[in-house]
């Protein structure tokens, strides 16, 4: 089997397998569910500035949350939700492709701050603007179109555009445009030389990344009816980013399974005890420790020492 | 893929849908005469995490004192911890009401986790208690039938009484220092309101962000404004330091401070020294009051917590004894949902350390008699808030016609009710 092929059966198999996983799991179980698969998205998207581009953003969360505000503002005001998640995902990719512009002349530790300083501003916003955004309280509605009711039917459906997202993802990264992306995560000023334009590309990358975050954003105002200034604050981006370094930085489908133990352990230790942050904290460490290149990872590590063969195989 | 590892990963779905199947109906059985499960959402770790423990404290206070028992069915209280955070309130509630199957929820410290999960159980029915949140329009603009504020108060209900009794101090000019949020604005709008209404002047209104350390630039200007009074809407820590700084600034003493009741509550002035001395507060309930039954039940917590009750401790007490006092009525039979919240909002508490009986008006808000309190120094040199004087049955519509008051906007930054003249 090639890579590619692996790869897209493996994706394949974690569908269908996914796809049944309502049958087995009570409500509320699915609602994780999809919740896991709405912050995989979500950090998948981080995966690609994070894992291909060499940047990791602290701003993500508030694209994300731009995006929810809008589907959730413009829903409530009578806007049909297909049309508002339209314009949601529009209006996300345009503060990602802001943020872009002033974040791209940066790397390292100032473009991680930059980005930060970024969502702040937009966290701000939703704090302060009152008539618009509800301020602290938030915006609710009962948005969600009736024929998505059902727990099952609306985990399907976000499943659905899940795997067509990924996939999307996916084929970006390992697109020509995707490989310079990388190149220039490995030498820039090589990148430079051979005559690409660094920044351009880099603007791309950003702005694509936070379309797919604006997506995922839209996609939870249908979950949740509700948004808060919590939903674009700094916690957010970095839970997002928490997610992806968990399942592995440049694993990209390592997002879901970091979603997936992130989403998991929050809500089950944080049922027996109050010290739950503590927990995931030292989680967290020994995450770090046994596994620095996350759970996904030190999987495919091991997984290609036992098969030798496959190491002359270029890396994913 | 080859077959064998479809074929496996295919039986393994469907043993897992299956068993699901079966154990829900098992689930069903169950639930129609095993223990009344109760929800509470606190807010046990964030930015009110202390305020939180004293609300789980006051429920379970109140459920021990009946053995845990109604009419002969179990009480179950589950606690969850909601991070002072909606998103994570409103995923603990999804998992109180869809994975435990709780017939009740109960709790919520912050405007807007509260405000989060009364729009999802709007969706599933479940009722929902609210003993703190305070968010005025909860019962009135934007009520929710299933959402009832058994032993709690509305933002604006006891401010109205204050800016009356503000006017029958002679007072005249009154500027307001308030945290700049949903909860400061509505009480703030409650007095000025009303003091405008009556005649009085609102001087100044500063608005300032949460956490805020340092007062002195609003201080500085309200030491030369020449009013009569100062309101402060300050609650957790910007209430201590407000205190603390209006002190430190000389003004203790040369204007006098009237406080919203969270101000002056407990869980604020337990850490504070004479500063706080002959600080003014309205509220429906004050732990100095000399009424027997009061004094029971503060002599019976401070024993048993080792303080003095705050707000957040009386009111779930309350609130969970109203909703126990309504399923007691039921003989324990509350599945059906509809009647349960009837029962409920047609309840009149009588038990309650306030120590007289209180009932909700038509729009599941209760009716309180109002008191002013002073914070005076115990004999063992604790502060408490003692009532000076009691406004009796004071709705969350003051004088006002409710029809006509709905039909103003809200209280907000922008509206604050005040009359122009």
């Amino acid at each position: 089997m090639t890579d590619t092929t692996r790869t897209l059966t493996i994706g394949l198999v974690t569908v269908i397998v996914a796809a049944l996983l309502p049958f087995g799991l009570s409500n509320y179980q699915v609602g994780l569910a999809t919740e896991v698969l709405i912050f995989g998205i979500l950090a998948m998207s981080i995966d690609i500035l994070a894992g291909f581009a060499g940047r990791t953003s602290l701003g993500h969360g508030a694209i994300f949350g731009v995006s929810t505000y809008v589907v959730i503002y413009l829903v409530s005001n009578g806007t049909s939700p297909v049309l508002a998640l339209a314009a949601a995902i529009l209006a996300a990719t345009l503060v990602a492709a802001v943020f872009a512009l002033l974040a791209v002349r940066t790397s390292g530790v100032y473009f991680l701050l930059l980005t930060l300083a970024l969502g702040m501003i937009v966290w701000g916003i939703c704090l302060r603007w009152t008539q618009v955004t509800g301020g602290e309280n938030g915006l609710r509605g009962d948005i969600r179109p009736a024929a998505l009711y059902d727990h099952r039917v609306f985990y399907w459906v976000v499943l659905a555009a899940t795997a067509v997202l990924a996939f999307g993802i996916w084929r970006f990264v390992r697109s020509p445009f995707g490989l310079t992306l990388r190149g220039i995560r490995d030498s820039e000023s090589r990148m430079r030389s051979l005559g690409y334009n660094v920044p351009l590309h880099l603007f791309i990358g950003f702005t694509v990344s936070g379309f797919f975050a604006g997506v995922a954003g839209g996609i939870y105002a249908f979950f949740n009816n509700f948004v808060s200034p919590s939903t674009v604050a700094l916690t957010q981006s970095v839970e997002g980013l928490l997610m992806t370094i968990v399942g592995g930085v440049g694993t990209l489908f390592g997002a879901f399974v970091g979603a997936a133990a992130i989403i998991t352990l929050e809500n089950i230790v944080s049922s027996s005890t109050e010290r739950w942050q503590t927990v995931l904290g030292l989680t967290f460490i020994v995450i770090m420790i046994f596994a620095p290149e996350g759970i996904v990872g030190k999987l495919r590590i091991l997984f290609r020492r036992r098969k030798p063969k496959s190491q002359a195989l270029p890396k994913a | 893929m080859d077959r064998r590892q479809f074929l496996k990963s295919t039986g393994y779905g469907l043993t897992l849908a299956s068993a699901g199947v079966g154990l829900g109906t098992w689930n069903q059985a169950l639930a129609q005469q095993g223990p009344i499960k109760v929800g509470l959402l606190a807010p046990l770790t964030g930015v009110v995490a202390s305020g939180g423990r004293e609300m789980v404290e006051g429920t379970q206070f109140f459920f021990d004192s009946i053995g845990n028992e109604v009419a002969g069915r179990k009480i179950e209280l589950i606690i969850e911890d909601d991070a002072s955070n909606p998103d994570t309130a409103l995923q603990k509630a999804r998992r109180l009401v869809e994975q435990n199957n709780v017939h009740w929820l109960i709790g919520n410290l912050l405007a807007n986790t509260g405000l989060a999960v009364a729009n999802y159980v709007k969706g599933t029915g479940t009722p929902y208690f609210i003993p703190i949140i305070a968010a005025d329009d909860l019962t009135q603009r934007d009520r929710i039938k299933n959402v009832v504020r058994v032993a709690g108060y509305s933002a604006s209900q006891f401010t109205h009484p204050l800016g009356a009794w503000a006017l029958k101090q002679g007072y005249k000019r009154i500027a307001t220092v308030s945290q700049d949020y949903t909860f400061g604005h509505e009480q703030c709008g409650g007095l000025a309101q009303v003091f405008t209404e009556g005649g009085g002047q609102i001087v100044q209104q500063f608005w300032h962000p949460l956490n805020t350390a340092d007062f002195s630039p609003y201080l500085g200007q309200l030491a030369n404004m020449n009013v009569d009074a100062i309101f402060a809407m300050e609650t957790g820590a910007d209430a201590t330091r407000l205190i603390q700084q209006y002190a430190s600034f000389g003004l203790k003493g040369r204007i006098p401070m009237l406080g919203a009741m969270n101000a002056t509550d407990q869980s604020v002035i337990r850490t504070l020294g004479d500063e706080c001395e002959g600080i003014i507060s309205p509220a429906h309930f004050a732990e100095g009051s000399d009424n027997p039954v009061t004094k029971k039940f503060v002599d019976a917590y401070t024993a048993k917590y080792n303080k003095i009750p705050s707000l957040y401790g009386f009111s779930m007490y309350s609130g969970a004894m109203w909703v126990t006092e309504a399923m007691k009525a039921m003989g324990g039979k509350i599945d059906d949902r509809a009647a349960f919240i009837d029962t409920v909002l047609k309840t009149e508490l009588t038990g309650s350390p306030l120590g007289k009986a209180v009932k909700l008006d038509e729009f599941g808000n209760p009716i309180y008699d109002v008191y002013i309190r002073k914070t005076v120094k115990r004999p063992d040199g604790k502060y408490w808030n003692v009532p000076v004087e009691t406004f009796p049955n004071v709705s969350q519509f003051w004088t006002y016609d409710p029809a006509t008051y709905l039909k103003q906007p809200p209280y907000s930054r922008n509206f604050q009710g005040i009359k122009k003249g």
